[in-house]
């Protein structure tokens, strides 16, 4: 039932689409372009029904070829264009790299400033399917390593659909990157077009005993968390960056001071993953002084993503696992 | 679908399209882009420029020529090889020379240097550092030029070496799947840096390609501007008509080194020779009936033009360091 403001639970998914559905009304600029997003809707059916509603000459099937997909943005998008292509697997930007980093991300810079790249490249990414170390990668730390390129990880519907509308408006390359196992999550969504400026983060919960900074689906298992943390007495604050590059960390820093403690969640590798980035600018900044305990990092394994159900859950970070390294830090058993 | 077609063009066969003014406008490009290359080297010798540069002396023709026959409203994506297209296309040499020596009123403000020559408001969407790195690109503005309904065309310039790479292949089967208005207009130089063409592919022309894709591929004598203007023109004749990309090959020869670390142990010097006596410039000029005065006193114009290039870009102020954070967002 939607609210008086128009306000609805829809997924992730719904999200996303009436993000590209509402920017192409809005913008005629504004085209789709990826792997099996016409008729077949995209792999996750992210773009389900949009070719019928748009035609082939809005929502471009291409042949399997990254590379040429992301340029193919890079080109549409230095002349007049607003292109919002699509890497069906967060995995298979490997073989758009070139056109990215080099590409999509420099030209502005290395032409003096005198051009703009006004593209948005939407993937999934994200293990939990059963689809082994080719289909699950977490690589938004690499984008992030890349001046030039904007890099956003929404974790909720809402920020989902505002963010989205953000990064096609945006005048520069934007790595939009969804999860998969997001897709089925509901949430409150206006009906009406909005935005949610890119480098804002989000406090998605408060609570005073230790700061858990996480990203994408670790900001629901974060929340999830806290519920039982509640049970025990612990209140965790929660901070989702939601843009990852730029980031505007004066939120989380203030969170710092005010907790004393920080944990960083994330579910790619730990080893120079993004939460290296975020527990440096928390020990640079005067929330250092405020620290009562290490700064800590829960992240994925330092391994490829397995295949077996039970090792696949083990390689990430759960809800658990959150629990019970947010119990250590606030009993200051570390 | 149309067929592949093949044809060396020769130069007799080239149709005289071309006026004797434009013939003469285009010798003297090809004279300024000469001068401005080998001024180039000399400032790299002098030590007022840093970094490297690749040089395109000898491959006058093919630049000149195929600029020769596109609109201003076309567009241009270029190669790290690629003084010669950008003055071809009009590109002021004082802002390029500001440019190369890393100056602030170049036309990247000093932040590209030679590889990176861009102007974006004449549809010169830059050159690349990346062997087959516009091919992709050139996709999209194909697909934006089809968007947005003109009569417009996209060419993508390249080296014979960067139709090895995967971006070729990948460009030019989505080009040709949509029909847009693309040119492939591959130089072949007959090197990629040390690799000849012969030994880093098992076809005889780099446009027998274009079979695979079924569009047209045309070879012609890239040192010959009038067979070069001609094939870009019948391109681009094709691609306004809806009738999709052509891969060009230009046969040609890049009489210096890959940059400015070779030293060309790869190939002899009569084989050099061999390219010198199919000179470009000469043979133009030959064409033309020029005296040896005319043809001098031409290049001494040139010389001119380059001369006060060189004193604008040595007059420039260098970028400001408080300046280094802009241009990475807009």
């Amino acid at each position: 039932m939607p609210s008086a403001n128009g306000t609805r639970e829809i997924t992730y998914v719904e999200a996303v689409r009436e993000a590209l559905t509402q920017s192409m009304q809005a913008d005629e600029r504004v085209f789709l372009i990826g792997e099996d997003i016409g008729v077949y809707g995209g792999a996750f059916g992210v773009s389900a029904g949009m070719h019928a509603q748009f035609g082939g000459e809005r929502v471009i099937d291409t042949p399997i070829s990254e590379a040429a997909i992301v340029g193919a943005c890079v080109g549409a998008a230095l002349t007049g264009m607003r292109p919002v292509g699509e890497i069906q697997f967060m995995d298979f930007i490997t073989l758009g790299m070139e056109q990215l980093v080099l590409q999509a991300a420099k030209v502005r810079f290395m032409f003096g400033g005198k051009a703009t790249v006004p593209m948005v490249l939407r993937t999934p990414g994200g293990s939990g399917t059963g689809a082994a170390a080719q289909h699950s990668e977490s690589l938004e730390t690499w984008f992030t390593h890349v001046p030039g390129l904007k890099v956003v990880m929404p974790s909720s519907p809402y920020d989902a659909k505002g963010l989205l509308m953000a990064a096609i408006q945006d005048e520069n390359p934007v790595i939009f990157v969804e999860h998969k196992l997001l897709y089925k999550v509901s949430g409150p969504v206006p009906e009406e077009p909005y935005t949610i400026p890119l480098g804002e983060p989000n406090i998605v919960r408060e609570g005073k005993h230790l700061t858990v900074v996480a990203t994408s689906i670790m900001v629901q298992r974060a929340k999830q968390a806290a519920e039982e943390l509640a049970k025990e007495g612990v209140e965790i604050e929660i901070v989702d960056p939601r843009t990852l590059n730029p980031f505007d960390d004066a939120l989380m820093i203030q969170s710092v001071v005010k907790t004393g403690k920080a944990l960083v969640v994330h579910e790619a590798v730990k080893t120079s993953g993004y939460g290296a980035e975020l527990v440096s600018r928390i020990v640079e900044s005067e929330a250092f002084d405020y620290l009562e305990a290490p700064v800590r990092r829960l992240a994925g394994l330092d391994i490829p993503i397995p295949y077996n159900r039970n090792l696949e859950y083990h390689a990430v970070p759960q809800v658990e696992n959150i629990v019970a390294e947010a119990r250590k830090l606030v009993r200051g058993d570390y | 679908m149309a067929k592949s077609k093949n044809a060396q063009t020769s130069q007799a066969a080239a149709k005289r399209k071309l006026s004797e003014k434009q013939l003469h406008d285009m010798l003297y490009t090809m004279m300024l882009i000469r001068r401005f290359e080998e001024k180039a080297l000399d400032l790299y010798s002098l030590g007022k420029v840093h970094g490297t540069m690749h040089l395109s002396i000898g491959q006058e023709a093919t630049a000149v020529g195929a600029s020769g026959a596109l609109t201003q409203q076309d567009y241009l994506l270029n190669t790290h090889r690629g003084h010669g297209h950008c003055l071809a296309w009009g590109s002021q040499a004082d802002l390029m020379m500001a440019e190369f020596m890393g100056k602030e009123t170049g036309y990247c403000r000093g932040r590209g240097g030679s590889m990176h020559i861009a102007n974006v408001d004449a549809n010169n969407l830059g050159a690349n550092g990346i062997v087959a790195g516009g091919l992709p690109i050139s996709v999209g503005v194909g697909l934006s030029i089809r968007a947005r309904n003109t009569e417009q065309v996209v060419m993508v310039v390249f080296g014979d070496g960067a139709s090895n790479e995967g971006a070729f292949h990948e460009s030019i089967n989505m080009a040709s799947i949509w029909n847009l208005p693309v040119i492939f207009l591959c130089e072949n130089n007959q090197y990629a840096m040390s690799m000849p063409v012969e030994k880093s592919m098992n076809i005889d022309r780099i446009s027998d390609r274009a079979a695979a894709y079924g569009i047209e591929g045309v070879t012609v004598d890239g040192n010959d501007v009038e067979a070069v203007y001609e094939a870009v023109h019948n391109a681009r004749q094709r691609a306004v008509a809806g009738k999709g990309p052509t891969l060009i090959e230009c046969n040609t020869y890049r009489y210096m080194g890959h940059s400015k670390s070779d030293r060309q142990a790869y190939r002899t010097r009569d084989e050099v020779k061999t390219w010198m006596d199919k000179d470009p410039i000469e043979r133009l000029a030959g064409n033309l009936g020029m005296s040896k005065d005319d043809k001098d006193s031409l290049f001494k114009k040139a010389e001119a033009e380059i001369e006060k290039a060189v004193e604008f870009a040595e007059a420039s102020p260098e970028p400001d360091v408080a300046d280094i954070m802009e241009g990475v967002y807009a």
